[in-house]
């Protein structure tokens, strides 16, 4: 498994590039994700979306789903397209800490 | 000389039909020699790393692809299969494997001027190795890495004017059979209904925003040459609502032998002079038909439109004037709660452009289920658990002898409050005023 270092800390990450625990999620793995999720400047916008996969999977043990994600945050999918470019699984989930999305995707 | 040693795959080569080892192989060589001087975007022996990682397969007899992958290109949620080799030191060639669904044309009519583009990219930027197409009609493009998506992507829309096909918790790529585009028996335009709803649900189609999957598939007649009614949780189905149209003459040509039976689809075996009691009368499953010898009939307000008829003598029958189609909902594969054909729900819907009761029905259906269903509930099951009468309810449908294929059995009959004279309201001490405790 690859792992990836950044302002001093240390990431293990799968070949998606999605943490492979959430436990070692800190603020500077967000820095460290969003170029490459397309996503210039971090706002309070992107910052709510993933306070609100995190409270969720805390509590829950699984990510929500797009329409829970869409009522709590009060964004529409496309708002979340425009703020996290390969959307909510692969952009902020990825960002969030969670893992990896799973099914038939 | 081959990268791997494929002894239990070259097996696959012997035999009649055409073998996809003998064209991976042929391919992997062409790689190899690459007379086109093309500058390969992923390992040159991809095509060999594939051979060798499924000839390992078959030696352990379990998969060695790794579980799941979450790749894409910016703007879509789906659309890209990622996948990864579990033993990626052991065939790098195959490391990323990515599976790319390209929508289709709807009917899969190509020219070769752009199918020969299309390879010139996947040749470049792939593997080499298409699926000619996916069960859900895409056309599939096997094996590429993931710095390619976005170099891949920008060539189909720019170039190609071509666009992904979905994947995930969204509508699916929408097919359709061949229609009017060279079959007698369609009711309706299957490929402008097919390419008008792919194109108006653009958005469903790229960004997952579903409970689950959903596929809409278009057959033009009940004959169901894309499987509709097995394979899509809204099944479009044309039909006819007038009389099937009788060419006597035909008919005896029929009878006296000039006219094959079924278009001479049963010619490779002698079934004896062709028969219209026996094959056609006789096989009428509401009895509606009868031949006296000179004349065919047909009590049209008793015929199901089973197709039986006009199937067996195409020449001699044809489908109605008044035609459109039936919507039918719910059809799935067994997990989990079971395997699940469609059932009918719009008996009858007129299908001509803009579409607009079609649109209609779906619409309604999505309003419900993407409020209702549970994380990945498909439709068919959502209407299980809340019931057929809540998906005549909610797309404004009343109910009809039709939607059922016989009635209930059992009697636990909900009523509706308002429907039950008094109401829900009961109060006991006005019970026990006349039946003693």
């Amino acid at each position: 498994m690859a792992t990836v270092e950044f302002k001093g800390k240390t990431f293990e990450i799968d070949e998606d590039g999605f943490l492979q625990r959430f436990e070692d999620w800190s603020p500077e793995w967000v820095d460290y994700v969003k170029e490459q999720e397309g996503i210039k400047e971090l706002t309070d916008e992107h910052q709510k979306v993933i306070e609100f996969l995190q409270d969720y999977y805390k509590k829950n043990g699984i990510a929500p789903m797009v329409r829970i994600l869409s009522k709590v945050t009060g964004f529409k999918l496309k708002h979340i397209y425009e703020l996290f470019p390969s959307g909510p699984g692969k952009g902020a989930c990825k960002m969030a800490g969670l893992p990896k999305p799973t099914g038939c995707v | 000389m081959a990268k791997h040693e494929t002894p239990l795959l070259d097996e696959l080569t012997k035999g009649p039909w055409p073998s996809f080892v003998d064209d991976i192989k042929q391919e992997a060589a062409r790689r190899h020699e690459n007379k086109d001087g093309v500058e390969y975007q992923i390992p040159e022996d991809v095509c060999d790393d594939l051979l060798g990682v499924l000839e390992l397969s078959y030696k352990d007899k379990e998969t060695h692809w790794k579980h799941g992958g979450i790749v894409g290109v910016f703007g879509y949620g789906g659309g890209v299969i990622g996948r990864y080799c579990d033993s990626p030191q052991q065939f790098p060639g195959v490391a990323h494997f990515h599976t790319v669904r390209v929508n289709h044309p709807s009917g899969k009519w190509y020219t070769t001027d752009y199918l020969r583009k299309l390879i010139d990219i996947w040749d470049m930027r792939g593997s080499g190795l298409t699926n000619m197409h996916g069960s859900t009609g895409d056309l599939v493009w096997l094996g590429t890495f993931t710095e390619q998506l976005e170099e891949i992507f920008y060539e189909l829309t720019h170039n190609m004017e071509t666009d992904l096909g979905g994947s995930g918790s969204n509508l699916r790529t929408p097919a359709d059979c061949m229609g009017m585009s060279r079959c007698e028996y369609a009711c309706y335009d299957t490929h402008a209904l097919c390419y008008a709803l792919t194109q108006e649900y653009q958005d469903e189609l790229h960004r997952p925003a579903f409970p689950y999957k959903f596929k809409f598939k278009f057959d033009g007649c009940p004959n169901g040459c894309v499987a509709s009614i097995a394979r899509a949780d809204m099944s479009f189905i044309g039909t006819w609502k007038d009389d099937i149209k009788i060419d006597q003459d035909a008919v005896k040509a029929y009878v006296g032998g000039e006219l094959k039976p079924n278009a001479g689809a049963h010619a490779s075996r002698d079934w004896g002079k062709f028969d219209i009691e026996e094959e056609v009368i006789n096989r009428c499953p509401t009895n509606c038909m009868s031949w006296d010898g000179s004349k065919l009939t047909i009590d049209n307000s008793e015929c199901y439109r089973c197709m039986h008829c006009i199937n067996t003598m195409p020449r001699a029958l044809r489908i109605g004037d008044e035609r459109g189609a039936s919507i039918l909902c719910g059809a799935k594969a067994p997990i989990l709660d079971g395997a699940q054909m469609s059932s009918l729900l719009v008996p009858f819907v007129p299908v001509e452009d803009p579409f607009d009761e079609v649109k209609e029905v779906i619409e309604n259906i999505w309003d419900w289920w993407m409020e209702e269903g549970k994380n990945r509930e498909r439709l068919g099951e959502t209407m299980k658990r809340m019931g057929f009468q809540k998906l005549l309810e909610v797309t404004g449908t009343k109910a009809d002898a039709r939607h059922v294929q016989y009635p209930r059995e059992n009697p636990y009959i909900f009523w509706k409050s308002e429907d039950v004279p008094g109401g829900f309201e009961r109060d006991i001490q006005d019970f026990r005023s006349r039946h003693q405790r």
